[in-house]
């Protein structure tokens, strides 16, 4: 055995059931949300869009700075709990029905088999000599092939450029150079994933898929053969009764094999390429319809169900496990956490930065004066007028402009003179606060710094 | 030193960088030679067992992961050819940072060039009242000026404050063009010898004080007065002082190097070369235009086109 193998070509066989089923749910929606999201309105600009070049993030009615990004980290850190909670529940239920890889690989082996024909057809075809109905269909899906992935990549630009702009500058050739460059890297990633790559990015490139396992333990529900029901396997006919003919349920049509997206044998027990996606379990049943025989000869359950004959409710109530309720509340906390901390956001920061060339001056009017630098940013969608005070010191005061406008979405740097009068203060740093409030709003924000009085 | 001098790391670099393509290349041949010995043929084990019950496998890796391999290293050599890498050697390409960063600026002075043209086309006076020239001037400022005469642009001790009418070398569009493009030398020689006795520098003192109504001793003030003449060569007889020469006026409350007795009798004493540095060189003329612009706007209104 070599350490290095040419990977075999998969077709997988085509299957209709109730996982099949949930699949293309879960196929339409994310797929409408993707497609769908860049061409909503909001107002008078698209309502999702993260504008890299001016460093403004917009979704529907937020304008995110990228001070804001924590509210990135916390989204993040609620993706890896949800990962937990489902993994811990069903096994790898992102895998089977929410990854872009296998939902990519799904719509592309949809369209494959609309072309080519069915699994047999598939493979009768490239097996087939060069002819022209073969030139024809292959050509005739790479062309759809390329223009889905082309129609992905311009998706994903179109989150980061206005959409409608980009579909204009693409019919009139006036793309940017890295606008062209990152649709086109997108519909390569595309094409290659989910056109040639498919289960290989799982199997080999895929961390996610290997940490998941992590998360699995014997009361995880996962797609799983039932051993002692199907063995010994063996083909037998419609009249045969398999009791008398010590034959298991398992008729060893190997259509489990056939449908696998990943190429395994489900039969061998869990095995790490397996993205349960449920694909054999369909069929099977479909199968155990035809001979007679009770569904659910490979089906979703946990092993220790398995091994003691659990129950439906008897099952449900292992996958309740603490490990689980743990889980599902700290991700509601957090959830919770994260929407408190949007509602309650202030539309605005500011930023203060101590003028850094002038220490302290005193003025002709014999006052001691600071200088001062805010950054005012509006985070909303609104031109706001700011109301900035001053305090920490005796007769502190702000000798420039109290009220400052900041257009929609905008920061603006103004320079703030704070004045207190000659000697009464010591000669030190004292700690100042700059008290900034949004007009005729009830937003409101402190920002502290020093006033020096020189020795 | 020597590590810059000598040819040692260079060399050094350059042979443990090829000596690493090359063991990356032993390395995959090897690997591709050796048969993994499996125990049952049927399920791929190879008979190794740990923890009771945990077997090894062979899955043997697909070969176009040994394709990538391969590419990454033909890629390396082409790298190191093509560009810096190997010790000192600069790439067949000639590629270098600094030539990189010079092509972006020229690109970028390219590209602002119809909005400063724009710009050259206004007199100061005009440019000063153009929101968009007085952004592009603020942020010249904040960049290159600030750092001297302050964020607000009112100076601090030694720095001139540049938002009030007093000026040192003129305060006209031109002559704020020429202090920005060429830059200035304030001197004042040490005065104490011409002058007289310390006691003469200290009524001066006094004098000066008096000239802006400043708290000062009146009979001092007067004894110091006949020993101005030392100072009214660049200051004036009254004190006015000279823009041709970059002298101060002394008679308003403007005080540039420290107020007080103290403080003048040092600058006598001491003398004082004060510096603006030239920015000729460092701004091009457009920029030193909307500058200008900026500058001046901070003390005049701006004319209407």
């Amino acid at each position: 055995m070599s350490l290095y193998a040419a990977s075999k070509k998969i077709y997988p066989r085509s299957v209709e059931g109730v996982f099949a089923y949930w699949r293309w749910v879960f196929v339409a929606i994310t797929q409408i949300i993707f497609y769908g999201l860049p061409w909503m309105e909001w107002g008078t600009r698209q309502a999702v869009l993260f504008d890299l070049a001016s460093r403004r993030f917009y979704i529907f009615g937020l304008v995110l700075y990228p001070q804001d990004f924590i509210y990135l980290t916390g989204l993040l850190v609620v993706s890896a709990l949800s990962l937990f909670l489902f993994t811990a529940v069903a096994g790898r239920l992102w895998c089977g029905y929410a990854c872009p890889q296998t939902v990519y690989s799904e719509i592309f082996l949809w369209i494959e088999r609309k072309v080519e024909g069915d699994r047999s057809a598939r493979i009768r075809l490239d097996d087939a000599n060069f002819s022209l109905e073969k030139l024809v269909k292959k050509w005739y899906k790479h062309f759809l092939w390329i223009s889905l992935s082309i129609w992905t990549g311009f998706t994903f630009v179109g989150y980061f450029t206005p959409i409608r702009e980009l579909g204009m500058e693409f019919f009139h050739t006036t793309m940017g150079g890295w606008e062209l460059f990152w649709v086109f890297f997108y519909a390569f990633a595309t094409y290659g994933n989910a056109g040639f790559m498919r289960e290989q990015v799982c199997k080999y490139m895929c961390p996610y898929a290997r940490f998941q396992s992590a998360m699995f333990d014997h009361d995880t529900l996962i797609v799983t053969y039932d051993e002692k029901r199907g063995e010994p396997r063996g083909g037998r006919s419609h009249q045969t009764d398999p009791a008398a003919a010590r034959l298991g349920d398992c008729i060893d049509c190997t259509l489990c094999v056939q449908v696998c997206p990943t190429g395994i044998d489900i039969r061998k027990g869990l095995q790490y390429e397996c993205i349960g996606c449920g694909a054999c379990a369909d069929v099977c049943d479909n199968v155990m319809d035809k001979m007679g025989y009770a569904k659910g000869l490979v089906r979703y359950t946990t092993q220790n169900a398995m091994k003691n004959n659990w129950s439906t409710r008897e099952i449900w109530r292992r996958v309740m496990r603490p490990r689980v309720q743990i889980y599902t509340m700290v991700l509601l906390a957090i959830v919770l956490g994260l929407l408190v901390s949007l509602g309650l956001r202030t539309p605005f920061k500011v930023d203060v930065v101590r003028d850094r060339s002038t220490l302290s001056r005193i003025t002709e009017e014999g006052t001691l004066e600071n200088v001062y630098r805010l950054q005012i940013m509006n985070a909303s969608e609104q031109e706001q007028t700011y109301q900035l005070k001053v305090q920490g010191l005796p007769n502190i005061k702000i000798e420039t402009q109290t009220d400052v406008v900041v257009a929609p979405a905008q920061s603006r740097w103004v320079v703030v003179r704070a004045d207190i009068p000659y000697g009464s203060s010591p000669a030190g740093s004292h700690p100042i606060r700059f008290e900034i409030q949004a007009a005729n709003t009830r937003d409101y924000l402190v920002e502290k710094s020093v006033f020096i009085v020189p020795r | 030193m020597s590590d810059f001098t000598s040819n040692y790391w260079s060399i050094f670099v350059a042979v443990v960088s090829v000596l690493g393509i090359v063991y990356c290349a032993l390395l995959l041949w090897f690997s591709s030679q050796v048969k993994v010995q499996v125990h049952k043929p049927d399920d791929l084990t190879t008979g190794h067992v740990w923890d009771e019950t945990l077997q090894e496998m062979n899955n043997p890796l697909p070969r176009w992961w040994l394709w990538l391999f391969i590419l990454t290293m033909v890629f390396a050599v082409f790298y190191y050819i093509a560009y810096p890498g190997l010790g000192s050697f600069g790439g067949q390409l000639g590629w270098t940072s600094q030539n990189e960063y010079d092509q972006e600026i020229a690109q970028a002075n390219k590209a602002l060039e119809p909005i400063y043209a724009a710009f050259d086309a206004q007199a100061a006076e005009q440019l000063a009242g153009d929101p968009k020239a007085m952004a592009v001037g603020e942020r010249l400022f904040m960049n290159n000026c600030s750092q001297c005469h302050g964020s607000d642009a009112r100076g601090s001790k030694g720095f001139p404050n540049l938002t009030d009418k007093d000026w040192l070398h003129g305060g006209s569009p031109d002559k704020i063009k020429e202090t920005i493009t060429k830059g200035r030398v304030g001197q004042m020689p040490p005065m104490a010898a011409a002058v007289g006795t310390p006691e003469d520098v200290r009524n001066v003192a006094h004098y000066v004080l008096s000239m802006s109504g400043s708290p000062h001793d009146s009979v001092r003030a007067a004894l110091g007065q006949a020993k101005f003449g030392a100072c009214a060569a660049c200051h004036g007889a009254d004190g006015k002082g000279n823009q041709a020469l970059g002298s101060a006026n002394l008679t308003d409350k403007i005080w540039l190097h420290g107020w007080g007795e103290e403080a003048i009798v040092s600058m006598v004493n001491a003398g004082k070369i004060n510096q603006m540095p030239a920015q000729e060189g460092r701004l091009t003329p457009s920029q030193i235009h909307v500058l200008t612009a900026y500058v001046w706007g901070f003390s005049n209104k701006p004319i209407a086109k």
